[in-house]
């Protein structure tokens, strides 16, 4: 297949436009490349968008329960930061534009009693910690696991795994569903792939290749092209993670008091101009550099020179810079590792690398940067070699902290600084440091709008909302408190926040006095671990008002959880558990449905990472 | 009908009346985990329970910025009538110290501990920790009758037992009878129905009021600056009674003419056996009379300065019933501390020992801290806490004496022995980072001050001379500065109100000398001054007696209390 489009596929489209309207349409996508084409799709929907009156319901195409039609294409995405989402919806665009028809559907609104109809399927799914699916997929995962699964013969499938090859189980939801759908008796169509947090150099191609095995499946009997249903009201915006807006910093302020253990960043950075629009439980993407002083500090364990020029996918940049500006050096990705084991002939490491070495490789992954390794395991590299073999530098996501409604065209966050001695010498987490170092009123910072549709306000401002947010996991909750302070919700909005010390570290403690004198934050309740010979976290502060949370839940209320994903959330998981259980009178079984019911009902919401 | 609406009371007056005999909200405010502070009404009330609401100022600006509230904590004042405690108790404290608290002790110039940095949510351990050891905090500070002070002679000990006996005993008639400190911090039974305050009633006083007795011829206890003192009269070593002084307070607020610092008077001589009935009398009559609209104008040497000593005197014998007897006479050596080592008449040694600014703490090179815990653990005797902040280390048998001064050695507890006479004799309050108050440094600022002018004294030839000094962060006395021969009266960071002029014998007041100066000011000011003293002295004459003599200050005869009757002895 050709990337670009030929005119004599056209002809037989069956458009609304009337036949002079159709000729200028066929002028004007003859010869266009898949590129130019989405870019043509996204600007006709901006087109539409505008012309929609605001009264119109924003379209739900993925919910609309249409039969899957003989020859349409099906779209299963799971996310948890959006990056599937992302990927699914270039992949819908794509095949639509290839004269498709396709379905797209977040994982946990796909109804799976059709899986058995499917004929053709695309999975594109993430892993999270430690080897789980995303929240949205948990119901999709697990039926498909199950013995309910149905015996799939009929079906075509393909799935693309994204993760994080820091972690052991890189991809494993991925790889897990695909060994799963083929073992049901489904056909894979072609071999699945494993993005890493830099996912754009395997997405890409595995989408054009997607797109190529549907057209070859479904081509000959789909020329009927459907037209893209529109997300949202919403003109897309001009910056975005390809294109990220130059912000300048306001604001740079430590929110721990000295003595503190954290060092925690309250910052606030400007959109002016900008056209960018965020709602609370979004997140803001930062495109980060990595620290100069680590940098110079892996030239010099190479022996390598900075100004020497580097080529890599046809971007030619001296290594000092590929360093700084285009590289993962804070992280370590096991790919790097394989290659860097091969380098240095180290049997250790090639024994981690094998597969009993699991445990082992997943504490060396977590606990050296790309230096660390260097340095316990000397190898020569190049410096074309090393730039292409380090992971592609990939924005970090930090969930916003303020409402635009209260702080107009700014964006606030709030950051722990990874700040720590390690192997004898000072590391750095790249993007906090980075952050952490910027100067208000004086430098610039990359950034973008990650939107994420899984962690919003009610619809009905009447309901009351249940915050969990310890720690950082606190900075959502400044915006979903400030967001329903100024738009007047009548729900009672209870924040349960915890951290080491009520001194020091009470993230943000005269804005919560001053809301809670203001009569907009309603009930709020503390947990700090070291001010006492025993450990309290906000799950056991949960547990302690157990009743009434119950009480809130049953009265409609919406409970959001946002923060460390290993032990927090896992933790409050099994305090709501047995909350339900206890004040619900509940079975353990029965409470989990009830909880996984409030996880469908979109009730249930976690932020975690 | 009166011209003149009546003054509205001052806010604290309500807050009182409001306050269920002291309870206020403060349970509430204590169960409050969103602050480190307690309800505004109740920072008046605490006050009553032996407690200041403070923060640390020093971080106030950097807290704002980390949108953090300020860094408050509470200071925590013993009840300890005559300033003597048991090695037991001071075990009790040091250990609450280390536990709640920022790690020192600090006595007072009353004679009391103080606890500094205690938080909100370790208060009631604290208070608890305290009663486990007979210890309390009641009315150590608030608008009632505060810590009694006693002299604590080391020699006399026969008599020394007999005023503070009286000192207990006033202490414990005027101490606030209202349960609420019990319920509050002890966690005791709540009272139900309606509670008496028999002497006080439920407002209290307009004012704080201090109560203080001393035996001639030690005069620590300045007992010309307390509201009610007491001169022990004692004859044949028999206590036949008391010489009764009233009106005597060191407060005064910058700029505003209408406060002062005023000497107490001599009004009369009592029985022992009238001494709690003319005490509380006299706290009724200021419960009666004093200004409740103005609390910078309600101590009771107002009441007395506005109607006149003679009004006072008869109001007074109008509630006894009785009229006082002609004071008898007394005569006062100094009101210093008497260093080192002395035996009593019962053969056992008492040590008195210098505390910079009454700090007990473990600092680089002087374990005082952890040297007086060692000794506590071993002392037999008790500890008295001297007027001037510093510690006595009472009835030492003879034969412990060479294990305790080998502790003193071991800890750089020696100070009494190398200071110099400046060092020894200074006061200073405890002023920044805690003190609400304060407008300048205090006990921060005294070692460096006292350096500087040791070395200008040595220039002279005149390190040797006892010189007494005292500095306060703010015009409000606590180091009762209005007293010393040289006192630097807090103004500014950094700048302070220079007076000259107090005697050795806390008999005459001050004046002031040098207004808002910084440092340099002060070492200039004072430069020609140690220059002539050194030059121009009588023998024996004391600096301020100097500075008056040869008219560097006024002395105006009011200032000077008439003592009654001449020099006995």
């Amino acid at each position: 297949m050709t990337p670009s489009v030929n005119a004599s596929s056209i002809p037989a489209l069956a458009t609304p436009l009337g036949q002079e309207k159709s000729a200028l349409l066929q002028r004007l996508v003859e010869g266009l490349d898949s590129a130019s084409l989405t870019w043509l799709s996204g600007y006709l929907a901006g087109l539409a968008a505008r012309q929609l009156p605001v009264t119109l319901p924003a379209t739900q195409p993925a919910a609309a329960p249409q039969a899957a039609p003989q020859g349409s294409l099906t779209l299963v995405y799971g996310t948890q930061t959006g990056n599937s989402r992302l990927l699914a919806e270039r992949l819908k665009q794509r095949a639509e534009a290839a004269g498709l028809a396709v379905r797209s559907f977040r994982a946990s609104e796909y109804p799976v009693r059709e899986l058995k109809n499917e004929r053709l399927l695309y999975v594109v799914i993430s892993t999270q910690g430690d080897g789980d699916p995303p929240d949205d997929a948990r119901g999709f995962f697990d039926f498909v696991q199950s013995k309910r699964a149905p015996a799939l013969g009929q079906l075509r499938f393909a799935v693309l795994g994204l993760g994080d090859s820091s972690y052991p189980k890189f991809c494993e939801i991925g790889r897990v569903l695909d060994t799963r759908l083929a073992e049901l008796g489904a056909t894979r169509l072609f071999a699945r792939a494993e993005c890493d947090l830099d996912f754009e150099p395997v997405a890409e191609p595995w989408i054009g290749e997607a797109v190529e095995h549907a057209r070859k499946e479904l081509g000959a009997e789909t020329a009927l092209a459907t037209v893209t249903p529109l997300r949202s009201v919403q003109v897309p915006p001009t910056f975005n993670r390809e294109n990220p807006y130059p912000s300048q910093v306001l604001a740079n302020q430590r929110i721990t008091g000295r003595g503190a253990l954290k060092d925690v960043r309250h910052l606030e950075l400007s959109l002016e101009g900008s056209g960018l629009i965020y709602e609370p439980g979004d997140a803001l993407g930062v495109v980060p550099r990595n620290p100069p002083e680590l940098v110079a500090a892996v030239l010099s364990e190479l022996r390598l020179d900075g100004s020497t020029e580097v080529t890599r996918e046809g971007r030619i940049l001296p290594l000092q810079r590929w360093l700084t500006e285009a590289l993962e050096l804070t992280r370590l990705s096991r790919p790097f590792l394989a290659s860097h084991a091969t380098r240095s002939n180290n049997t250790e490491l090639q024994r981690l690398l094998a597969p009993e070495g699991g445990e082992a490789l997943r504490a060396l992954l977590a606990s050296h940067q790309v230096i660390d390794l260097l340095r316990a395991y000397p190898a020569a590299w190049s410096a074309e070699e090393l730039v292409g073999a380090l992971r592609r530098l990939t924005p970090r996501l930090y969930s916003i902290a303020s409402s635009q409604k209260r702080v107009g065209e700014e964006v606030h966050l709030t950051l722990s600084v990874v700040d720590y001695e390690a192997f004898g010498t000072r590391h750095m987490g790249a993007a906090s440091y980075y952050l952490s170092t910027r100067q208000a009123d004086q430098d610039m910072v990359d950034v973008f709008i990650e939107s994420n549709e899984r962690f919003r306000l009610p619809k009905d401002p009447s309901r009351d909302i249940l915050m969990i947010g310890p720690g950082t996991g606190v900075a959502p909750f400044r915006a979903f408190v400030q967001e329903r302070a100024e738009t007047g919700a009548s729900g009672r909005n209870w924040l349960f926040f915890g951290e080491q010390h009520f001194r020091t570290q009470f993230l943000y403690q005269v804005e919560w006095q001053e809301a809670v004198k203001q009569g907009v934050l309603h009930r709020i309740d503390l947990a700090f671990s070291r001010d006492q010979g025993q450990k309290v976290y906000v799950q056991n502060r949960l547990r302690e008002k157990g009743r009434e949370v119950y009480e809130w839940l049953e009265g409609g209320a919406h409970l959001y959880v946002c923060g460390d994903a290993k032990r927090m959330a896992p933790d409050v998981d099994d305090a709501l558990l047995d909350i339900i259980a206890t004040h619900g009178g509940k079975s353990r079984e029965d409470a989990k449905a009830h909880l996984d019911s409030l996880r469908e009902q979109q009730r249930y919401l976690r932020d975690v990472y | 009908m009166s011209k003149n609406p009546t003054p509205a009371l001052s806010e604290v007056e309500h807050i009182k009346a409001r306050s269920r005999n002291l309870r206020g909200t403060l349970a509430e405010s204590l169960a409050d985990p969103l602050t480190g502070a307690i309800a505004p009404a109740d920072t008046q009330l605490i006050k009553f329970h032996g407690s200041y609401q403070q923060d640390d100022r020093d971080l106030r600006e950097e807290r704002r910025q980390q949108k953090l509230e300020s860094a408050y904590s509470f200071m925590i004042r013993t009840r300890l009538p005559g300033g003597v405690c048991t090695p037991k108790q001071w075990l009790a404290l040091d250990e609450l110290a280390r536990t709640y608290a920022n790690g020192t002790l600090r006595m007072t110039t009353r004679q009391a501990f103080q606890l500094h940095g205690v938080l909100k949510g370790d208060m009631k351990s604290t208070m608890k920790g305290m009663e486990a050891v007979l210890l309390d905090s009641i009315a150590a500070c608030g608008d009632v009758n505060r810590n009694v002070m006693c002299n604590p002679n080391p020699v006399d000990s026969r008599a020394h037992e007999v005023v503070y006996q009286c000192a207990i005993r006033l202490s414990e008639h005027l101490r606030p009878k209202t349960r609420a400190y019990y319920e509050i911090w002890l966690d005791k039974e709540k009272v139900v129905g309606g509670e008496e305050e028999p002497i006080y009633g439920s407002t209290y006083l307009p004012r704080k009021f201090k109560v203080a007795i001393t035996v001639p011829p030690l005069n620590d206890v300045d007992i010309f600056s307390q509201d009610l003192g007491f001169i022990a009269i004692i004859e044949g070593g028999e206590l036949i009674g008391f010489n009764v002084l009233v009106g005597g307070g060191m407060g005064a607020t910058h700029g505003e003419a209408a406060t002062f610092p005023r000497l107490a008077d001599v009004i009369g001589f009592i029985r022992p056996e009238q001494l709690l009935e003319v005490a509380e009398n006299v706290v009724k009559v200021q419960r009666d009379y004093g200004d409740r609209t103005n609390r910078k104008h309600a101590r009771l040497k107002y009441t007395i300065e506005d109607r006149g000593i003679v009004w006072f005197v008869s109001e007074l014998e109008k509630r006894l019933g009785y009229t006082l007897q002609p004071a008898r006479p007394f005569a006062f050596d100094h009101n210093g501390d008497r260093f080192g080592w002395i035996q009593g008449h019962d053969g056992r040694w008492n040590l008195t020992l210098h505390i910079d600014s009454g700090r007990v703490a473990d600092t680089e090179g002087q374990r005082f801290l952890t040297g007086l815990r060692e000794i506590a653990r071993m002392h037999k005797g008790d500890f008295r806490l001297t007027p001037n902040q510093n510690l006595i280390i009472a009835g030492i048998a003879p034969e412990d004496r060479p294990a305790i001064e080998s502790l003193v050695e071991a800890h750089g507890l020696t100070g009494f022995r190398s200071a110099s006479p400046l060092r020894l004799n200074a006061l200073a309050c405890v002023a920044l980072p805690t003190c609400a108050l304060a407008m300048a440094e205090a006990e921060r600022y005294l070692p460096r001050v006292v350096g500087l002018l040791e070395e200008r004294l040595a220039a002279h030839g005149i390190e040797k001379e006892n010189i007494l000094l005292r500095i306060t962060g703010c015009p409000n006395g606590c180091a009762r500065p209005y007293l010393a021969e040289i006192a630097l009266v807090g103004k500014a960071p950094g700048r302070y109100n220079l007076f000259l002029g107090g005697d050795q014998r806390g008999q005459r007041l001050n004046r002031l000398y040098r207004e808002n100066i910084d440092e340099a000011g002060i070492l200039a000011a004072l430069e020609p001054l140690f220059a002539a003293y050194a030059r121009e002295r009588l023998p024996g004459e004391g600096f301020g007696d100097f500075t008056v003599r040869m008219g560097h200050v006024a002395s105006p005869p009011a200032v000077e209390r008439a003592v009654p009757a001449a020099v006995g002895a």
